[in-house]
């Protein structure tokens, strides 16, 4: 050896001064976490339109309205996030919807049982995202591109499908398939409590379990990700299909209340979904964002929605507001990143 | 019998020859810098080490066995961990569950299998007690020093019975204190019976830590002596090529 020291002096605090200090607290996760910022201003913009409108706002009827309709972007918001954690964003969710429906709507009107026409819808949703994944992870195509395709496609087999026409003659097994997306339950849509359980089961997985893990993992830093032994390649293929799942689901659901399926159904949709997720906390270059806030997000973008109709805004500027929650929550998001950084 | 032992490694990139006629043995607790100029064939030797690359020649002994090495993991089984030098971290988990990246402890609940937090938060936590490091297991690597980063990616290392460490240029891009800290974590590994192996362009730090210092120049060994019979003066020709091999 040479005649440099061997034990360096390291600092001037010992390490049980830092070991010893206390880790962040519940509270400072929580102020720390955009999702409670978000539900912040959903209990003001609530607050504030009871007060202005208490016989209109504040009604059991008008809770029921916009947490159904809110549950449909919110399930698919939910599967997205899958997507947005890897660092990957899935456009063709509103598209499959139209094909999902047109699927269900002709099982349906065959005279086929309701369950063969749920099965078939799933099946079709994990099918399509089987190949946006595949695409992705295993082909290497970027995802913009191959969702943007699908999107196109989707639309295109919906359209041919159904020959252009809206399918209502939905056989004698359509009232009990008709029931699961339009009843309620306990006075809740039950979309609401698809939405409330898929929540639950995915803030579970993308916590507590080692697949969770890896959507973040991916998301954060592909190339670590996989030098550690990460299935990288299988977590974004399964994360596509989770996407196109949630996506069929909400179809099913939402051609089950309206009672007929057409083929334009969910377009646009992607956009409100991505949006959701957004607002709710993740980041579109991936590895930050959960289930509660695509919820969260969802509803705010519902409440403004009902709101504004409400207080007599013109129905054409909710595109504005909503736009505008985009980009605050964006900023919001870079200005926690520098205090936190 | 030395723990690592590599005997006449070439590797050929089509007409490229990156590396020809490697011989380098490693004892257990040995510190050994491997130095040389960018294009040297460090980082191509590291690799088939490591088992990126399958050498185009030669054998590759772990303690005296003849080894093939098809993928990293490969390597991994046989007690090879590598310090990759961008370290291979994701910067929005936290210490520990960069720590246990790809190979999380898990907790059954009936039929579910969930991650066991606790516990990873105690072995990591022990684990940096262990290498000496201000780290906290529950941290964002987002929030760390560069120092502090380098200790979880070599704590990870720690994890399974690692018995050889590559380091890839560890001490690039971080401040002076840091530098002195990841130097204390290389002698810590190596107190414990587990051979280092640094590369590094950096005179000083390859001195102040290492036992042996391998020079390459233009894909072959042209040094290879202990720290002490040697100069950084001599060590610099031999890079450049001033001086020719000994």
């Amino acid at each position: 050896m040479t005649t440099v020291p061997t034990r360096p002096l390291q600092s001037s605090v010992a390490i049980e001064d830092i070991t010893g200090l206390k880790e962040r607290s519940l509270g400072q996760r929580l102020l720390a976490s955009q999702p409670f910022w978000v539900t912040i201003a959903l209990i003001i913009i609530c607050a504030v339109m009871t007060w202005d409108q208490p016989h209109a706002f504040a009604t059991s009827d008008n809770f029921y309205n916009i947490t159904r309709n809110f549950a449909f972007i919110g399930i698919m918001a939910v599967g997205m996030t899958a997507v947005i954690l890897t660092g990957g964003i899935d456009l063709s969710v509103g598209s499959l919807m139209g094909l999902v429906g047109v699927v269900c709507g002709l099982i349906l009107q065959a005279e086929h049982h309701w369950t063969l026409a749920i099965l078939a819808g799933l099946l079709t949703g994990a099918a399509a995202g089987a190949v946006n994944g595949f695409l992705v992870a295993y082909v290497g195509l970027p995802a913009f591109v191959v969702t943007l395709g699908m999107l196109s496609a989707a639309r295109s087999f919906a359209i041919v499908l159904s020959e252009n026409k809206m399918i209502y003659n939905f056989g004698p097994w359509g009232d009990t398939f008709n029931a699961i997306g339009g009843d309620s339950t306990l006075g809740i849509a039950n979309p609401v409590w698809v939405l409330a359980i898929l929540a639950l089961v995915f803030g579970f997985i993308f916590n507590f379990t080692a697949w969770g893990n890896y959507l973040y993992a991916i998301g954060s830093n592909e190339n670590a990700a996989r030098l550690t032994g990460v299935p990288v390649r299988r977590v974004k293929l399964q994360a596509y299909i989770v996407s196109g799942l949630t996506a069929a689901l909400a179809s099913v659901l939402i051609v089950g209340w309206q009672g007929s399926a057409i083929n334009a159904l969910g377009q646009g949709y992607e956009l409100r979904v991505i949006a959701s997720t957004v607002i709710g906390g993740a980041d579109l270059m991936g590895g930050q964002g959960g289930a509660y806030g695509a919820v969260i997000g969802a509803a705010l973008i519902e409440v403004i929605r009902n709101s504004l109709l409400m207080a007599g805004v013109d129905a054409n500027w909710q595109g504005a507001f909503v736009g505008l929650f985009i980009v605050l929550a964006v900023l919001l998001q870079r200005i926690r990143g520098k205090r936190s950084a | 019998m030395a723990l690592l032992e590599l005997q006449g490694i070439a590797k050929h990139f089509g007409a490229i020859e990156a590396l020809k006629g490697i011989d380098l043995s490693v004892e257990a607790g040995e510190v050994v810098g491997l130095m040389g100029d960018n294009g040297a064939g460090k980082s191509t030797l590291v690799r088939v080490i490591a088992g990126n690359f399958r050498p185009s020649e030669g054998e590759i002994r772990i303690q005296g066995q003849v080894k093939h090495f098809h993928k990293p993991v490969d390597a991994r089984a046989e007690g090879i961990e590598v310090v990759y030098q961008d370290l291979a971290l994701c910067d929005n988990l936290t210490a520990a569950a960069n720590v246990f990246l790809g190979r999380e402890l898990k907790r059954r609940i009936g039929p579910l299998k969930i991650l066991d937090y606790p516990a990873m938060y105690a072995r990591v936590a022990g684990l940096f007690q262990e290498l000496k490091s201000e780290t906290r297991p529950r941290d964002l690597v987002k929030q760390m020093s560069g120092g502090q980063r380098q200790a979880v990616a070599i704590a990870r290392t720690r994890l399974s019975d690692a018995r050889i460490v590559l380091m890839d240029e560890p001490t690039a891009a971080i401040s002076v204190r840091q530098v002195a800290e990841v130097l204390d974590l290389i002698r810590r590994l190596r107190d414990k019976g587990i051979a280092v192996m640094l590369i590094s362009h950096r005179m000083p730090d390859v001195f102040s830590v290492c036992d042996r210092v391998v020079v390459m120049r233009r894909g072959t060994k042209v040094a290879d002596k202990p720290v002490d019979k040697t100069s950084p003066e001599e060590v610099t020709g031999l890079i450049t090529g001033a001086i020719h091999a000994v």
